[in-house]
């Protein structure tokens, strides 16, 4: 039985019932999908299928297809790897960190917002991958396995390499929280198939759900494994980012070599990250008729975090660029003279304007309760991230120290063909998702609805 | 416990033990179970079958690609399998030469390297002649003797041209040979026995670079019409006037072997030559100048005047009539003068007027005898335009009934190659010896293809008295013959031989000491590859006395109008005249000044170019018409060049020299103008157009100055490196948390233990003084390496392989803190050249980011490349802050897309080119610069058989070995009495441990390119001084 504040309005509106909640998350994957749905899932299908064509040519003819050169070795592929796993950050922030801040009104949103990071570390696993010059030995070579070549071991020097430990644990961490929290859900579609008479589809959620029955042990273990996890995830959240930034900190290139990375890597991180879930979930909101889960103080709330990560990494880019001239040092000087004034200004610009100024809107509350407008920003913080990691990567190194190396990046069909496979298989996957799991955790927000006991009363009537 | 004595027994047998039972006791059955069914088919054979099956699909599947090799039998003589033999012999090419050792591996020439025997070449090499083991395998090649585009023997094409010269020669028609200027004098002897046979037979020389102009102006100078030999190295001021004396200009591979050495300075030697150079576009010597000074060509003439009489007034000489004035000619002359003696004065032109007055200025300056060696005269150069003007004429006028070209291509490289195109085809008889087939041999009826120069034996004298001896390295590929040959069975001697013949003439001429015999003195020819004839007085002219008429010339040189847009054609530093434009190898060489590769283009000054905005090599066709013959070629901003003029290189636009060099650019060849009777390489008022069409120019080096950044490039004037106790102009310090005030070098900070080199550490020590940028280091890497050659869209994309590059720099003339304008190039730039290969850095930065460790360092100092574990993450090649490293962004061997340009990893023929102790890199694999490991590997293993220390210049790198000058220096930094330790004064940073890395350059013009980074390299460079007084700092 829950109590109702005074102080706080309710997160779940619309005087849902837990009945309410089941039926109403269960339905979309009772029903058959929509014909939004399958639109949507017929047009990820064209990006996935174009997409893995450009990977076919890419593998088959080496990563000469894309316009990497001599001196800018890396560009859309580690943008776009960045960029990716920067969006996985805020699932396992919603799940872990907010479940130990005891932030209730994560519950709504955790769900999808853990699917999202899933499907986005896949994407981003895709191209540090398909960058590889020899992917058939590579994606064996950079684990530690005991082998025959002498033993040879990786370079743990290498900061490539700890970003394989840091992304597959990181992964494989956020995969077993969010199944975890999928199997009391599962059960309940799984008893609701039983009612309803569909054996084969109650035999699969049966399986997926383990099982589960719902006793009260069963629940008081679901909880300790969810708080160990939460608490496992916590630092993986800070730690991932944190390595990503160090392929770049590490380096002795001008622009890379910044020991501000990490913070200023997680907190775009998690801009990028809740932005991308602000777009996703408010489309699903709408597709699904969920506006009673996920409610306005849920995209608020939202909202400002978005206000707070953009305003620190805005500061980081001015520290940054205070810290180029205040060293005085030739090469760092140049690299930012050069980001915000040579050739790819326009793409520093246009991180500037969509990371810094952008949220800033926020501070209104009229923008930031707005549906429409917090959808704009949401996708134009996002185009931003991806500028902040083009800027950083090729800007860096397309000229530093030596002048006669110098040279112009030009994407080819390919590097953007690969980025919209990424977008395919991400799309697909969340169609998917969406169709077959339950998008919101029922388990959890059944604990924070509203339960009056008149609506019990009727609920009894019927059964 | 004590023993239990019990004994179990499983049954009554045991007991008993009978002999039966023991014999059985290990058997689970007591008997065999009977095989009842067909015995050959058991579950247990089925398994194996099954399994044996399974596996040989699994082998087949994965069965290696058949290659064939046969096996010697008889193992031949001097052939080990991997050990390399070397053979001395002679580069020649038309009027070019160079002595040469090449290296064989199995009875195949792969790689090229200057013999230091040779009085003449000393050693030196130059791109082109290291490129050249790579047209030996050329696809393109005749594959023998052809009549009427059909095979034949030679036999039958033997019997036909002796039938049709005997029927020219009866109808009372006459012969012409046509040839590049004949350095061997077996091959004049040879010919001379072919005249003997055809009396009405000439011999017509030209030269795709004439040279008619000195010949013409040293008859009427000093009464001889020759080519002297210059010595550049006795020269203390060197004004060249429009002459590209390292680039192309008569003998660049000795000129800049003498040159360098008037370059060099030290500790002990704080002096060098000062250098002027007057000229439209900017040459490679241009680029190596102290003072350049911009002229139209127009005006060449005019400077020689106001030399002369700049000069003349400090001699007491009467003044010529005309002249200009131009920038730093009043300080050539003050410093010509004062070097009375020690002074040369050089120029390009093929005008005699001018060469008349350029003669006069040196006969003035002293310089004959001294710099000018008329005594010495040399054989390259000799074409006669005039001959070849009435070769034309005569040949029209149907005098000339047959025509043979001895390995020479003027339908294509004589600027009338068009009129003999038609004469050729109207010909009665028409011969080409060329070993490829060509623009000429295409219309020829008879092709009687000699052997390239590594098949062949030959003999050259490159100048009086400098013999030089040619073997063979190769059985030969086709059914080739020596040209030589040709022209004896022809004359009449069934059998010859032209091996014979050359050891005869040898024999004949230079057996002179009859304590050997002759077998030893011939194999010692062989063996040096050189023989210097002693001096005969007789063969010495008269000593020089000018005679020209200075005045008459003076006049002849007013009449030289310019007007309008001047161009100025000249020879690139890649592709040179064109002869070997099918060597993909010089393609894609970058020309040392433009970088431009596998392009052709027409160089525009800035200030002509300000419409169109010239980044990432993207610009405009331009239509250029001559004689009313229009092309197009793009255009290339070309800081330097003289405003109102416009520079086209030679040796493009070729359509029958091959897939690799076909459809290349424009044929400027026809724009040679004839003025005087010689051949002029400048027009003036050419029509010159831009038109609507945009172009990209493949450039290996689009940025093209160094931003002011002087930790990659140091430079000093050599007033200030004189003054004592000069350092470094600059020395990066970085300020340390432990002691604030006092600021360290950098290298001594340090967050790595250091690795310890016990035995060797190679180091290497490049002089940015004696390094012209003539790219030779480049070629030789290419080759020693199997360094891929990627062809040019893929040089567009930025993708070239090179290990080894020369990046060349211009100075700007904005303030040092204007980053913006430091971008751009001064209209008359100072140029540097820095060669940068892999800096093999001791704290390298590659090494600690890769994550399968497949780049490491060796335990000598090396940072290897290993390409079996590498993965690809190019990781290292962003982190390496000189940009050195190279992806194998395709597979580049054994792939159609590249077969046309690089055929030395995807013809059968090329690929024995590749040098078999370089692994040929698969795709997707890193590689750099190894420091030639193969070699250092090889030299350790020498020694070690031996039971011996590598000894000082045992090892040596492709690029230390290619480089003319010296400038690169390869060896033991751990050997206090090695060449670079010498140079750069090495010793190591802590006494007490000298196998550790730190080692310090006490040489004052040492330093370490991006110090600051940490990185300490193995490599140093020497600060570039120039020759100038010390006013712009």
């Amino acid at each position: 039985m829950q109590v109702s504040s005074a102080v706080r309005d309710p997160l779940v509106t619309g005087g849902k019932t837990v009945k309410d909640v089941s039926h109403d998350i269960s339905r979309h994957v009772e029903s058959k999908p929509n014909r939004a749905w399958w639109m949507a899932f017929a047009i990820s299908s064209v990006f996935f299928v174009f997409g893995f064509y450009c990977i076919c040519v890419l593998l088959w003819n080496g990563v000469g297809v894309w316009g990497l050169n001599k001196t800018v070795g890396w560009a859309w592929d580690i943008t776009n790897f960045v960029w990716w796993v920067g969006i996985g950050h805020a699932g396992t922030l919603i799940s872990a960190i907010l479940l130990l801040f005891r932030q209730r009104w994560r519950m709504s949103i955790n769900r999808a917002a853990e699917a999202m990071t899933i499907f986005a570390v896949i994407c981003a696993a895709t191209f540090p991958l398909m960058h590889m010059g020899r992917l058939w030995l590579g994606f064996y070579w950079t684990l530690p396995f005991p082998n025959a070549f002498g033993s040879l071991w990786p370079n743990f020097n290498s900061p490539l390499l700890w970003d394989v430990f840091a992304i597959s644990t990181y992964f494989t961490v956020s995969l077993v929280f969010w199944y975890i929290g999928l199997i009391p859900d599962f059960a309940v579609i799984r008893d609701r198939a039983v009612v309803q008479g569909h054996p084969i589809r109650a035999n699969i959620y049966n399986a997926l759900s383990f099982g589960w029955q719902g006793g009260a042990k069963t629940w008081m273990r679901y909880e300790s494994v969810a708080l160990i996890l939460a608490g496992l995830s916590t630092p993986l959240v800070l730690s991932v980012h944190t390595i990503v930034s160090m392929d770049f900190a590490t380096s002795v290139v001008p622009g890379w070599h910044t020991t501000i990375f990490p913070p200023y890597f997680v907190a775009g991180a998690i801009f990028s990250g809740f932005a991308m879930v602000l777009t996703l979930l408010l489309i699903t909101r709408v597709v699904f008729k969920l506006e009673d889960y996920i409610t306005i103080y849920h995209i608020e709330l939202m909202n400002i975090i978005i206000i707070v990560t953009g305003s620190i990494v805005g500061v980081a880019y001015i520290t940054e660029l205070f810290i180029s001239w205040y060293s005085g040092v030739e090469y760092e000087g140049y690299a930012f003279y050069n980001r915000v004034t040579g050739p790819y200004a326009w793409s520093y610009w246009s991180m500037m304007t969509c990371n810094v100024i952008s949220p800033q809107l926020f501070w209104v509350k009229k923008i930031r309760t707005s549906i429409v407008a917090t959808f704009v920003l949401s996708i134009i913080v996002n185009i931003g991230m991806w500028f902040e990691r083009f800027v950083i990567i090729v800007t860096s190194i397309h000229r530093d120290y030596i002048p006669s190396s110098w040279t112009m990046f030009h994407p080819t069909m390919y590097d953007i063909g690969e980025y919209l496979f990424t977008f395919g298989l991400f799309f697909c996957a969340f169609l998917l998702f969406a169709k077959y799991f339950p998008v919101i955790n029922m388990a959890e927000v059944k604990s924070i609805v509203k339960v009056g006991s008149e609506k019990i009363t009727d609920d009894k009537a019927h059964h | 416990m004590e023993e239990s004595k019990k004994v179990y027994w499983q049954g009554l047998e045991q007991l008993a033990n009978s002999a039966e039972f023991v014999k059985n006791a290990n058997r689970e059955f007591p008997e065999a179970p009977e095989q009842t069914e067909d015995p050959g088919h058991s579950r247990r054979d089925f398994l194996k079958m099954m399994g044996f099956g399974v596996s040989a699909v699994a082998l087949a599947a994965c069965e290696a690609p058949v290659r064939k090799a046969i096996p010697y039998v008889n193992k031949p003589l001097d052939v080990d399998p991997s050990i390399a033999n070397y053979y001395a012999s002679t580069y020649t090419n038309g009027g070019d030469y160079a002595s040469i050792v090449v290296k064989t591996r199995e009875g195949r020439p792969i790689k090229i390297d200057g013999n230091s025997l040779s009085g003449v070449t000393k050693g030196g090499t130059s791109a082109q002649v290291e490129a050249s083991v790579l047209s030996l395998y050329d696809n393109s090649r005749l594959k023998g003797p052809v009549a009427s585009k059909k095979k034949i023997t030679w036999e039958d094409l033997d019997k036909e041209i002796i039938s049709r010269l005997s029927q020219v020669e009866s109808e009372g028609g006459q012969i012409r040979i046509v040839s590049n200027s004949i350095l061997s004098p077996s091959t004049n002897k040879a010919i001379a026995k072919f005249k003997a046979k055809y009396p009405s037979t000439q011999v017509v020389q030209y030269d795709q670079s004439s040279a008619y102009g000195i010949l013409k102006a040293n008859q009427e100078s000093i009464g001889a019409a020759i080519v002297p030999s210059y010595d550049f190295s006795k020269a203390d001021v060197i004004v060249g006037l429009a002459c590209d004396f390292i680039g192309s200009w008569i003998s660049p591979i000795e000129f800049t072997k003498q040159y360098g050495l008037t370059r060099e300075v030290s500790a002990n030697k704080r002096n060098m030559s000062r250098h002027y150079q007057f000229e439209t576009i900017l040459s490679i010597t241009g680029a190596n100048a102290d003072y350049r000074s911009q002229i139209k060509p127009s005006e060449e003439g005019a400077v020689a005047v106001q030399l002369y009489n700049l000069i003349a007034a400090k001699a007491g000489k009467a003044a010529l009539s005309g002249g200009v004035e131009k920038q730093y000619l009043a300080e050539a002359a003050n410093d010509l003068w004062a070097a009375r003696g020690k002074a040369l004065v050089v120029a390009g032109s093929n005008d005699k007027a001018i060469q008349i007055v350029v003669n006069g200025i040196n006969d003035m300056l002293g310089s004959y005898g001294t710099t000018i060696l008329p005594a010495s005269p040399v054989n390259y150069r000799q074409g006669d335009d005039a001959a070849m003007a009435q070769l034309l004429a005569d040949a029209e006028a149907g005098v000339v009934d047959a025509l043979i070209f001895f390995n020479c291509n003027p339908v294509y490289d004589h600027p009338q190659g068009e009129r003999l195109a038609e004469i050729v085809k109207k010909s009665k008889l028409s011969i080409a010896t060329a070993y490829k087939e060509e623009e000429t041999g295409d219309l020829c009826q008879y092709l009687a293809p000699d052997h390239h120069f590594l098949e062949a034996w030959n003999d050259a004298e490159p100048k009086r008295g400098s013999f030089s001896l040619g073997q063979p390295t190769i059985t030969p590929i086709y059914k080739s013959r020596p040209a030589q040959e040709s022209f004896l069975v022809w004359g009449g001697e069934a059998n010859a031989d032209y091996f014979e013949f050359v050891k005869a003439n040898w024999k004949e001429w230079f057996y002179k000491d009859t304590t050997k015999t002759f077998q030893e003195f011939w194999d010692r020819c062989l063996y040096d590859g050189v023989y210097e004839a002693p001096v005969v007085a007789a063969a010495a002219p008269a000593v020089t006395t000018f005679a020209g008429d200075v005045n008459a010339a003076a006049s002849a040189i007013s009449a030289i109008a310019g007007g309008g847009i001047e161009l100025v054609i000249y020879e690139s530093g890649n592709i040179g005249n064109g002869s070997q434009a099918n060597n993909p190898l010089l393609q894609e060489l970058p020309d040392p000044i433009t970088k431009a590769v596998w392009d052709h283009y027409v160089t525009i000054s800035p200030k002509d170019a300000k419409d169109i905005d010239f980044s990432e090599s993207i610009t405009k066709l331009y239509a250029i018409t001559v004689n009313g013959k229009t092309i197009k070629l793009p255009g290339l901003v070309q800081p330097g060049q003289t405003p109102g003029t416009i520079g086209i290189p030679l040796g493009y636009g070729r359509k029958k020299a091959g897939k690799v060099a076909n459809g290349i650019g424009e044929n400027v060849y026809p724009f040679v103008a004839t003025v005087n009777g010689s051949l002029s390489y400048s027009v003036a008022n050419v029509k010159f157009e831009k038109t609507g069409d945009t172009y990209q120019i493949a450039q290996t080096q689009t940025h093209n100055t160094y931003m002011g950044r002087q930790t990659v490039i140091q430079e000093v004037s050599l007033e200030d490196f004189k003054a004592p106790g000069w350092e470094h102009p600059y020395q990066p310090k970085v300020t340390t948390w432990a002691d604030p005030e006092h600021k360290v070098p950098p290298g001594t900070v340090k967050i790595w233990k250091g690795h310890k080199y016990p035995n060797h550490h190679w180091g290497m020590a490049i002089d940015l003084n004696t390094c012209t940028g003539c790219g030779g280091c480049v070629v030789a890497c290419n080759v020693e390496n199997n360094v891929a050659l990627v062809g040019r869209q893929e040089v567009i994309n930025r993708r070239e392989m090179h290990w080894l590059r020369i990046d060349r720099y211009y100075s700007s003339s904005a303030a040092p803190d204007d980053r913006k304008g430091l971008e751009t190039a001064a209209d008359n730039p100072e140029v540097v050249f820095q060669p940068m290969l892999c800096q093999h850095c001791n704290n390298a930065p590659c090494e600690t980011v890769c994550p399968v460790a497949a780049t490491t360092h060796s335990t000598e100092g090396l940072n290897q490349m290993v390409y079996n574990r590498c993965i690809g993450t190019r990781y290292c090649a962003n982190n390496c802050p000189y940009k050195v490293r190279r992806f194998n962004w395709f597979k580049y061997h054994d792939n159609d897309q590249f077969a046309k340009v690089n055929p030395a990893m995807n013809t059968e023929i090329g690929k024995m080119v590749l040098n078999p102790d370089v692994t040929v890199r698969s795709r997707g694999v890193m590689e750099k610069c190894s420091f030639c490991v193969q070699r250092i590997q090889q030299g350790k293993l020498t020694a070690k058989k031996e039971r011996r220390h590598v000894q000082d210049g045992e090892v040596n790198t492709a690029c230390a070995a290619a480089c003319s000058t010296g400038a690169i220096v390869f060896g033991d930094l751990n050997d206090p009495n090695s060449k670079i330790s010498q140079l750069l004064q090495i010793t190591p940073a802590d006494e007490k441990n000298p196998e550790k890395v730190d080692k310090i350059a006490h040489n004052p013009r040492a330093y370490q390119v991006l110090e600051e980074v940490g990185v300490k390299p193995n490599i140093w460079y020497l600060t570039k001084v120039r020759n100038r007084e010390t006013t712009k700092a």
